[in-house]
């Protein structure tokens, strides 16, 4: 076995995030947490840089490196620059609340956040079995302690130790089957993994012993990564840890990190595993069916918003799935718009709650009561959030919809793309709800003091990037073309 | 400055407007209403004038823009004029202005938003009837929801988040199976022609296998009939009537229940021509089932406002009715008819809101006589009342007539050759729907207008100098079209020719046969 240098140049966002954020880590050492604003401003310098290299070590074409353990392709770029993106925005979202609550510690938040995207970069460039795991505990592990990082907030705790255990849980089953994997094939890397199973011979024969073994496999794989991204039955983490973290944190796992489980989930079923599709499709379609109808239901009954928002999420993941259950490129892409959109639509609507918190934090259908009164602008905003939530054109939330469903039917499954819209109807109420109670009801409490600048300008932006790309839909969908 | 401009002109002012209001002073109402009357009135002007401008005896699209849109999904902004929605996009920008011009007393608060809206929904209204790329046309059709939601869900009565929560679910239930019909038309005619397309002109080329024609038609069945509202999709309408605004209302009765119809007129029927015929009998016996089964319900109602909005449902059968003859009468009497049904609930839906803005009351038991106490109202009242019992000389009797007309002449050949019976007796019955709005019209004016005078608190005040110029020139539209209906029925003459050509041409499938 020769040893080669990596090309380290491919991975020099990587780097640079690990080097400023143990940098930030050293630095938060020997300055007061009260500077939040040098905080604050190099956290975002970090993401802005991580972006720049994103870009600058971008390859023409499909690249390699670290013994085949990584992997630079568009996808990745595509990927990586919106995580960057909406994490920059979504610090720029919290920056007020941090500011008005002294006692969370800043500096930690920060660096568990750049550890986070650091992982997400690595689950979203991993190109074998072996770094998939890394990238993925690096992201938990720091999701957690973000979770618990309220900790004087007894709901917080507890929602970090549930996700932390079924985490814990989902990570050991997620390894089981990588372990199964590579009992059968012998290999770690997702490549010669799929050049295995792309040899006709070596697919296993249907009641095979070999067959069996990749069933276990496979179901292993999907628990954990169906757990991953709230999947139904696997949800049970969802609402708790949504409505228990402080807000920030639920957005940034709202909304951010589903990206990541995204990439988990294109780079190990499809680049992997792509030629079991018709082993691991009847298992995503139950997942689908089953988080669209309890997502949509469930929601109905919620009375806090991040509860509402953590029931969506689980129906949105279920539209997700059924794109990828289409197994086709079209619907690999319609996975990827899908979620790029959802993220987008997720963060804007946790910054307006964030944007309404003073002293008290917004998170009730009661804080949104009204709203219109007092802050017509981000009620309009959240308006338009909701609505592409529920789906209605010309939003840019209807054309992922739509996306999927184009991919549903050219596959023939009527069945399914019925179900799908039925059950957006019904989500449609809920989202509604939301309008209603900021235009139709008349406020209770006095007005919440003006957000800061930044936020508002940032969140203007969020929703107005909603209808201008609902508006010309095709820019975005260039973008996620090219990819596949 | 070219036609195709202007067009473009009238679709987007109302955005424009919408962008606009915001940018007023916070403080004083009168600027937002100003604003708002002036972008209507100039688009007002604007389609007259293209109107005028409009060739009859000229088959297909006039000052039509086509520029590509969503070009990996062949999707075109694509709109224009033809003789099938030249009267709708008419009628749509005459009920703007009046509709300002009849919201300034009604809406008090959040003024600023309504106009927004009100503007928006104008956008969307005519978006809907000028779009010819079905994709585009489902972009609009949907946009009028949010609108509408809100108007009737922040301005309306005590009712009003019932009414609006019922009124969108319907629609948006109605819309989505539309969506997947219109995904499977467009992936069908990319299959057919190897490229994505969602152009009328090319789905109308489709030749599509009967059962998947049933499935497609039966999704678009469902959101139009839920819109015209055709029995038993209805249940929405006097709930979101009743409570809506107004000015609400008159949009509602005056403009979107037309999309329905309009709808059937240019998707459902040419796009899956074999399926239609199919459910012909189907469908026009729901339109006769309406127009009967309303009549009877306006017959019964003890408030003015359901009154009218039960009368709307009967009205519209006849629309359906007329389109399902498969006559040039008919086809041409159904838009007449949707013209003539904006033209005439929207006045009497102004005149409603007119008295309850006086007395705060829309019972009919609590009013009577009022013909004494306000002699113009009374005038007004009677004359929207004769045109929608449709007395000859208004425009109702020229949307009627023509419609059974058509419904007639369409039935007959099959009752002389011996082979149905059916058609002749639907539009029999279907004239007898004439005779049962004389007779809800005529209960409505006699304890209205006549008999000892009475009303809650006192003698109302007579209508306003802006009250009787938003009525006189609805009038004055019924009467026109009633009395001198030929330059319109010109104008839309070659289109219903060729429309009707499209329907009858024996398609490959039935050649087959």
């Amino acid at each position: 076995m020769t040893f080669e240098l990596p090309d380290f140049s491919l991975a020099a966002a990587e780097l640079w995030l690990l080097t400023l954020g143990c940098a930030l880590l050293m630095l938060a050492v020997f300055v007061s947490a009260q500077r939040h604003t040098l905080l604050y401003g190099l956290s975002q310098f970090t993401l802005a840089g991580a972006l720049g290299w994103v870009w600058w070590s971008a390859p023409e074409s499909r690249s390699l490196t670290f013994n085949h353990h990584y992997v630079a392709d568009d996808l990745a770029t595509l990927l990586k620059s919106a995580v960057l993106l909406l994490t920059a925005v979504s610090l720029i979202y919290t920056r007020s609340y941090l500011e008005r609550r002294p006692h969370l510690p800043r500096a930690e938040f920060y660096v568990l956040i750049l550890f986070a995207v650091l992982g997400m970069f690595i689950m979203i460039s991993a190109h074998s079995l072996l770094t998939l795991y890394l990238g993925l505990e690096l992201l938990a592990l720091c999701l957690y302690a973000l979770v618990a990082l309220n900790r004087e907030h007894p709901p917080a705790l507890e929602a970090a130790m549930k996700f932390f255990v079924l985490g814990a849980l989902a990570s050991g089953l997620l390894l089981y089957g990588m372990s199964i994997v590579y009992g059968l094939t012998g290999t770690l890397e997702l490549h010669t993994l799929a050049a295995h199973l792309s040899d006709p011979a070596s697919l296993p024969d249907p009641g095979s012993l070999t067959h069996l073994a990749w069933g276990f496999a496979l179901t292993f794989l999907l628990v954990g990564l169906a757990f991953k991204l709230g999947a139904v039955p696997f949800h049970a983490w969802v609402p708790d840890v949504y409505e228990g973290a402080m807000t920030p944190v639920t957005l940034f796992i709202g909304s951010v990190s589903k990206l990541a489980a995204l990439a988990l989930v294109l780079r190990l079923l499809i680049e992997g595993l792509g030629a079991l599709a018709v082993d691991w499709q009847g298992m995503l379609m139950i997942l689908a069916v089953l988080s669209l109808t309890l997502g949509n239901l469930a929601a109905i009954a919620q009375h806090n918003l991040k509860r509402m928002l953590a029931y969506s999420t689980i129906a949105h993941i279920g539209f997700v799935t059924l794109a990828l259950f289409a197994a086709t490129p079209a619907g690999y892409h319609a996975a990827l718009f899908y979620i790029l959109v959802y993220a987008l639509t997720a963060a804007g609507a946790f910054g307006v709650l964030l944007a309404l918190s003073g002293e008290h934090e917004a998170q009730t259908l009661d804080d949104l009561q009204g709203l219109n009164h007092h802050h017509p602008w981000l009620a309009f905003l959240m308006l338009v959030l909701m609505a592409s939530m529920a789906g209605l054109p010309p939003l840019l939330g209807f054309y992922a919809k739509l996306i999927v469903l184009q991919a549903l039917l050219d596959q023939g499954h009527l069945a399914l793309a019925l179900y799908a819209v039925i059950f957006s109807v019904i989500g449609a109420f809920y989202y509604l709800r939301v309008i209603k109670r900021m235009y139709f009801d008349t406020p209770t409490h006095a007005a919440t003091p003006r957000p800061a600048r930044d936020l508002t300008l940032a969140l203007s932006l969020n929703g107005l990037l909603l209808i201008a790309l609902g508006l010309l839909p095709g820019l975005l969908l260039a973008l996620t073309h090219a990819v596949f | 400055m070219s036609e195709a401009v202007v067009l473009n002109l009238v679709l987007w002012l109302p955005v424009v407007g919408a962008l606009l209001i915001p940018l007023l002073p916070r403080e004083r109402d009168a600027p937002v209403y100003t604003l708002a009357f002036a972008v209507m009135l100039v688009q007002l002007l604007l389609v007259i004038w293209l109107f005028v401008r409009f060739e009859s005896g000229v088959s297909g699209l006039q000052f039509a823009t086509q520029i590509p849109w969503i070009a990996a999904w062949g999707v075109a902004y694509h709109i224009g004029l033809d003789g099938l929605n030249l009267l709708l996009v008419l009628l749509t920008a005459l009920l703007g202005p009046l509709v300002v011009a009849g919201a300034v007393r009604t809406i008090t608060h959040s003024v600023k938003l309504f106009y927004a809206m009100l503007l928006v929904l104008q956008f969307a209204m005519l978006g809907t009837f000028l779009a010819q790329n079905l994709f585009l046309f489902y972009l609009f059709w949907e946009a009028m929801l949010i609108p509408m939601f809100l108007i009737i869900g922040i301005w309306g009565g005590e009712r009003r988040i019932y009414a609006t929560v019922k009124f969108v679910l319907y629609t948006a239930f109605g819309s989505i199976f539309m969506l997947v019909a219109v995904i499977y038309l467009g992936l069908a005619a990319h299959a057919a022609q190897g490229a994505p397309s969602f152009a009328f002109s090319d789905l109308y080329a489709l030749e599509l296998a009967l059962p998947v024609q049933t499935l497609l038609l039966l999704a678009f069945t469902l959101a139009f009939l839920i819109k015209i509202p055709s029995i038993p999709l209805h249940t929405w309408l006097p709930d979101a009537h009743v409570e809506a605004p107004s000015p609400g209302s008159v949009m509602l009765a005056g403009v979107l229940l037309k999309m329905g119809a309009y709808g059937f007129l240019k998707l459902g029927l040419p796009m899956l021509p074999e399926a239609a015929k199919l459910f012909t009998p189907v469908l026009m016996s729901l339109a006769v089932a309406s127009i009967i089964y309303g009549a009877l319900l306006a017959w019964v109602q003890d408030d003015i406002k359901k009154i009218v909005a039960y009368s709307s449902i009967s009205h519209m059968g006849y629309v359906m009715l007329g389109l399902l003859s498969y006559e040039l009468l008919g086809i041409q009497g159904a838009i007449m008819q949707m013209v003539s049904h904006g033209l005439i609930s929207a006045g009497l839906f102004f005149m409603v809101g007119m008295l309850y803005e006086r007395t705060h009351h829309r019972e009919l038991a609590v009013f009577g006589g009022l013909a004494k106490w306000m002699p113009v109202y009374a005038l007004f009242f009677m004359l929207l009342a004769l045109a929608s019992v449709g007395l000859p000389t208004t425009s109702g009797f020229t949307g009627e007539f023509l419609v059974l007309l058509g419904a007639f002449y369409g039935a007959w050949p099959a009752f002389v050759q011996g082979e149905s019976h059916y058609a002749l007796i639907l539009a029999s019955l279907a004239v007898l729907g004439v005779i049962l709005g004389a007779l809800y019209m005529l209960r409505l004016v006699r304890r209205l207008l006549f008999g000892p005078a009475q009303a809650p608190g006192g003698q109302p005040a007579d209508l306003s100098r802006r009250e009787r110029m938003i009525l006189a020139t609805l009038v004055l539209a019924i009467f026109t079209l009633g009395i001198y209906p030929k330059p319109f029925l010109h104008k839309t003459e070659q289109a219903a020719l060729d429309y009707q050509r499209l329907l009858l041409e024996p398609t490959p499938a039935q050649e087959g046969l």
